[in-house]
């Protein structure tokens, strides 16, 4: 294994940047399945049938809340790979651990938010709408929950293993997953919400 | 559930079937316990991350579901040879072309391609391997698990029928009650996971590990149309994967995407499942056309002729496979203005296919062409696809479009392109690689006369169904009756297909034959080929390339023959190489039951499965192991004993 | 060669695509004569070129010696076969949008006929036909007169279907949940195979009907036949027939439109086609439109639960001969 110490760590070997190269293809295809999922959900939109309309039960005040919590956890794990740059690896796992807990207080509110759709009578089965909707959200969601068993078990490997190419490889490639998560959720609130509540 | 509806009763042609799975099973059960072969192939094979051995793996499957198809294939064709046959009921004969479609081009062309895209594509770039071994094998396995999932519906549960294309509301919970279905979407579902990660894999294995000097504009063509064909993958294979799960939902928990109340949208899937399905045909059609590249110009001695112009046609083919989409539905109603946007956009893609069919004949100009087997059916495919080519332009013209649609004109018109396209590349391709693969040559004897065999009753078998489409005869029809006048055509083309049986039959038997009694090659170039895969010895050892070549030129191997010059002159040193692991095997398995448990909504088993899926996925994350190295005194004696002489 | 191959196709009457009855499928049929006659003179160059190729390179033990030369390739010759399939594409794009927007619309020198337009729907594996303007329903079987646009009107009660009569027009989507409009005109009378021709399931290669064009007094008096001794079609007996998988020919002197209204307006249709207003034909034809369906509407309500009748299948047909 060749290792060239002019790159940061997770850059070190030819095969983490092949990893990070292909990580951002895989990102490509991510891309390609969000707009995929994002044109299903415009076209039927307007199709809520007897059911109620996205106007009628989008709330503000959750989405705020889970903007402002996924928002952050992106900043926070920018700063854990700014602290693995500069080796700090405890500082970096917290900054990660902090990435966690908001990913997951981001997913509790969700599913509360979908209880109240729930409780509101929009299910699964209500309306094309209501199924479009719902498939987003999920996929963003189930993305969010991966990322957070995804993200537990690079933790547990920085602890056991310290850091070295393999982790920082890997830490690298899951800060790019969480950003991503993040710019499909920005997307989702101005032109699923924000559009929504016009 | 009760047993009777868990297995599909009542055909004969099913009891006899699940007879000979059982029997077969047990036979190789018993083989391998008999013959002590189990560690063999726990050991070669269901670990392995070497490319060449996951490509051997791909070609073996492709060639089981090309038996499987073919015979579908059959039973439609006897079903309709004759007015009012009564072989297959409308049920049976609408499960059975729903599975010909599938299995041919998702689970028979798609991996055929694969399997030589593994073999060959590294070792055309001087690379010891992919750039993601494991992965490779997680691909590979996925895509077994999927073939085997969509293949046991045969006897479990019942076989989808609501055509390839799975238009709804047919093929919602309504209107196709039974699980065929189900299979359909989760089967597609988990091999196409395993195509996008092959595709990811091979973009970054073309784009980084090319051997030194080979610039892009240098790589040999087949690598050029492997590259294009997994960009399309990238942003093709997502729309599948969402259409296939939307499916899902609709059919299993109940959500109303496609439904035919509620605001459902019958239309959507259709053009969903096209914004996939029209570039998936170039998924299966550019490394064909690579394929043909490499032979056309090793047996005309010849380099490729317009080599630019052949890398920028398939780039042009690829970004307009993803503007014609609508093409397949002219009769949609979306009026003249659409239609006439889509005729021309997939019009233009005779363009470039043009300038590819008049490039392969100017490489021939000049040449000193021999005929040999993998050179018959390069030089078959091109008159052969230029007739599918041209009705394909015909059909591109939507208001024809109107008169053969769904008609038998349509299905001669993409058989003609994809056999010839798809099917004689493959084929070509096998032939041609073969000896690289196992050190010997099939037999050429043989091999041409089933490409004669092949060939004839190609035509014979599709040419008379473009006639039939005049006269007004569907596609997807069970039965006639005398009166229409289909009769004595389809009559002809049941002959063409027999033909064809045995000319596939004749290719298996070669391989056999081969094995056998055919000397063995130990130039390592038997064709006196150009491109690098071609400098190694035959069989490729584990490690491909001694010391990695480096490059000047096009054709590097060729020239480096001529002009007596080694591609390198490195000395040898250890060769780092990766572990086998068991995982992907392992973890191909969790998903066939993951998958299995959906089709029959156990949702227990189904939990249980999915975390199976996560556990084995968090053990791989966590696996430290770095691979072994190949140390050098090992490799010069796997040299000399391959080569018969000293490096 | 040429001349000969278009008599075989266009002579050929079995070619039942080749062989129109109306100005529609003869736009069609020209059209895909002359883009045959376009691409036989596309594969005469390549099977020239071919043919040249492997006769005259192939190697042969005269020429063991010979090493071909190394060749890149000729722009002028690239450019030249990337121009001139570039020309044949266009030549054929102003042909297909010409043709497309053509056969969208009401034949040539019909325009200022007022339309008959007839509701064709398919349910399970059957073709229902409703006249609004005479308030008549068929099923399996369709009676149109002669020299007057037809306008079919299309939907499904269930999956997706495709209306097609051969030698009057290509054929075009029925669908759930919009109506598309297919136009057309018969120029002589005589019997034609319908189909659909979109796989739909178990029974679709039975889904057939008849296309029976006949002289406008025919029909009139067809029409008149059927209003005087057809029985009605309640909106019980549409549930069920709508049920029953195969039938035979039906007629009915009423039809479903009124209980059962045709999925118009309801969503987009994709183009303007699509977007009418629902019930949209009593606005084109008020006055006979309006009366009739009063009419049956008051009479439907008295025998609601007539059984499904077998007799009118026979009854039609010995119309169908009154109309020869």
């Amino acid at each position: 294994m060749k290792i060239d110490a002019s790159q940061p760590l997770e850059y070190g070997t030819e095969e983490n940047r092949n990893r990070i190269f292909g990580f951002w293809l895989f990102l490509g295809a991510e891309i390609a399945l969000f707009a995929t999922l994002f044109t299903v959900y415009f076209v039927l939109a307007d199709r809520h049938a007897s059911g109620p309309s996205g106007a009628e039960i989008f709330e503000i005040t959750p989405v705020l809340l889970e903007t402002f919590v996924l928002l952050t956890s992106s900043f926070t794990i920018g700063l854990a790979v700014h602290a693995m740059r500069l080796g700090l690896k405890k500082q970096m796992m917290i900054f990660m651990i902090i990435t966690l807990l908001l990913g997951a207080g981001f997913l509790g509110i969700e599913i509360f938010e979908f209880f109240t759709y729930v409780h509101e009578g929009v299910t699964l089965s209500t309306s094309a709408f209501a199924s479009s909707l719902f498939t987003l959200l999920g996929t963003h969601g189930a993305h969010v929950t991966f990322g957070l068993l995804w993200g537990t078990a690079i933790l547990i490997q920085l602890k056991k293993y310290g850091l070295d190419h393999s982790t920082a490889n890997k830490s690298f490639i899951f800060s790019l997953y969480w950003h991503f998560l993040d710019v499909v959720w920005i997307f989702i609130f101005s032109f699923v919400y924000l559009k929504g509540l016009m | 559930m009760k047993w009777d509806e868990f297995f599909v009763t009542g055909e004969p042609l099913i009891y006899g079937a699940m007879v000979s799975i059982v029997l077969v099973s047990l036979a190789i059960l018993f083989g391998l316990t008999y013959y002590k072969k189990w560690g063999y192939l726990w050991r070669e094979w269901l670990t392995t991350v070497d490319h060449k051995k996951i490509g051997v793996m791909y070609i073996i499957c492709a060639l089981i579901m090309l038996f499987r198809g073919g015979v579908d294939a059959i039973m439609m064709r006897a079903q309709t040879a004759a007015p009012d046959m009564k072989f297959l009921d409308g049920q049976h004969y609408n499960e059975v072309f729903t599975t010909h479609g599938v299995i041919m081009i998702l689970f028979m062309a798609m991996p055929f391609i694969f399997g030589l895209m593994n073999v060959v594509v590294p070792l055309q770039i001087g690379a010891r391997d992919v750039a993601f071994p494991k992965l490779n094998a997680i691909s590979f396995w996925l895509f077994f698990a999927g073939a085997m999932l969509f293949n046991i519906s045969f006897v479990i549960g019942g076989s989808p029928d609501a055509g390839w294309t799975a238009y709804f509301p047919l093929a919602s919970i309504e209107f196709s009650p039974t699980v065929g279905n189900n299979y359909y979407s989760l089967a597609l579902q988990i091999s196409g996971i395993g195509t996008l990660l092959t595709g990811v894999n091979f973009i970054v294995t073309i784009l980084k590990m090319r051997a030194k000097g080979m610039t892009l504009m240098r790589m040999p063509m087949f690598t050029w149309s492997v590259l294009i064909t997994c960009v399309i993958i990238i942003f093709a294979f997502p729309v599948l994967t969402i259409a296939l799960l939307l499916m899902m939902f609709d059919r299993i928990f109940g959500s109303q995407f496609f439904t035919m109340a509620n605001g459902g949208m019958d239309m959507l899937w259709a053009n969903l499942f096209w914004v996939w399905g029209h570039p998936e045909v170039y998924i299966v059609i550019l490394p064909a056309f690579g394929i043909f590249s490499e032979i056309i110009s090793a047996f005309s001695r010849k380099n490729l002729y317009g080599y630019s112009s052949m890398v920028a046609s398939m780039v042009v083919i690829s970004g307009l496979s993803f503007l014609v989409w609508a093409h397949h539905f002219y009769t949609m109603g979306q009026g003249a203005m659409v239609n006439g946007f889509f005729s021309i956009t997939t019009m233009a893609i005779a363009v470039p296919t043009g300038v590819k069919i008049f490039n392969w004949l100017f490489t021939l100009h000049k040449g000193r062409i021999s005929f040999t087997t993998p050179m018959l059916y390069s030089l078959a495919f091109i008159p052969i696809f230029t007739i599918g080519g041209v009705t394909g332009v015909m059909l591109a013209m939507a208001s024809a479009d109107y008169q053969y649609h769904n008609t038998m004109f349509l299905v001669a018109h993409f058989h003609y392109v994809l056999i010839p396209g798809a099917v004689f590349a493959v084929i070509a391709g096998f032939h041609y690689w073969f000896p690289k693969v196992f050190g010997f040559r099939l037999n050429e004897k043989l091999g041409k006369t089933a490409f004669w065999f092949i060939a004839i009753s190609f035509n014979v078998t599709f040419f008379p169904l473009f006639f039939l489409g005049l006269m007004g005869m569907t596609r997807r029809t069970y039965t006639y009756s005398a009166e229409t006048g289909f009769g004595p055509l389809n009559m002809l083309s049941m002959v063409g297909a027999i033909g064809l049986a045995i000319g596939f039959i004749l290719l298996v038997y070669n391989i056999y034959w081969s094995t056998r009694y055919q000397p063995r090659d130990k130039t390592g170039d038997p064709w006196d080929a150009r491109s690098l895969e071609w400098s190694t010895p035959s069989p490729v050892p584990v490690y491909n390339f001694a010391v990695a070549p480096e490059v000047k030129g096009r054709d590097a191997f060729w020239f480096s023959k001529k002009n007596n010059e080694p591609l390198s002159n490195e000395k040898i040193t250890k060769i780092h190489m990766p572990s086998n692991t068991g995982k992907p095997f392992i973890l191909g398995i969790a998903f066939f039951f993951l998958g299995f448990f959906l089709v029959f909504s156990w949702w227990i088993p189904s939990i249980i499965a999915g975390i199976a899926v996560l556990i084995i996925l968090a053990t791989m994350s966590f696996d430290r192991d770095h691979g072994y190295y190949i140390p050098v005194e090992e490799i010069v004696q796997t040299e000399q004993k391959l080569r018969g002489d000293t490096v | 060669m040429f001349v000969i191959f278009t008599l075989l196709l266009s002579g050929c009457s079995s070619l039942t695509v080749l062989n129109p009855k109306g100005p529609a499928a003869r736009t069609l049929s020209d059209t895909i004569i002359f883009s045959i006659l376009m691409m036989i003179g596309i594969l005469v160059v390549v099977y020239v070129l071919y043919i040249f190729m492997l006769t005259k390179y192939r190697a042969r033990k005269s020429n063991e010696g010979y090493e071909p030369p190394h060749e890149e390739g000729n722009k002028w010759l690239e450019i030249l076969w990337t121009a001139i399939p570039i020309v044949i594409v266009a030549i054929l794009s102003v042909v297909t949008v010409k043709t497309t927007v053509a056969v969208e619309k009401v034949p040539e020198g019909y325009e200022n006929q007022k339309p008959l337009v007839i509701y064709a729907s398919s349910s399970n594996w059957k073709w229902h036909f409703s006249y609004p303007e005479e308030g008549i329903e068929t099923v399996n079987y369709v009676n149109i007169p002669t020299n007057r646009p037809i306008e079919f009107r299309l939907y499904s009660f269930g999956p997706i279907t495709s209306f097609w009569i051969p030698q009057l027009h290509g054929q075009k989507y029925a669908m759930s949940d919009m109506v598309t409009k297919l136009n057309m005109v018969a120029d002589e009378p005589g019997s034609m195979l319908g189909r659909n021709a979109n796989f739909s399931g178990e029974g679709f290669a039975h889904m057939e009907f008849e296309a029976l064009a006949m002289s406008p007094a025919d029909y009139e008096e067809w029409v008149k036949d059927v209003k005087d001794t057809a029985p009605e079609l309640t909106q019980d007996e549409f549930n069920k027939l709508l049920k029953t998988e195969h039938v035979g020919r039906m007629t009915f002197s009423t039809n479903h439109l009124e209980f059962s209204p045709p999925p118009e307006g309801h969503h987009h249709g994709g183009d303007s086609n699509g977007n009418e207003e629902h019930q949209g034909h009593k606005e084109l034809h008020p006055d006979p439109a309006t009366t009739e369906e009063t009419e049956f509407d008051s009479e439907s309500n008295v025998n609601p639960d007539e059984p499904l009748p077998t007799s009118p299948a026979e009854e039609s047909s010995t119309h169908q001969h009154d109309g020869h």
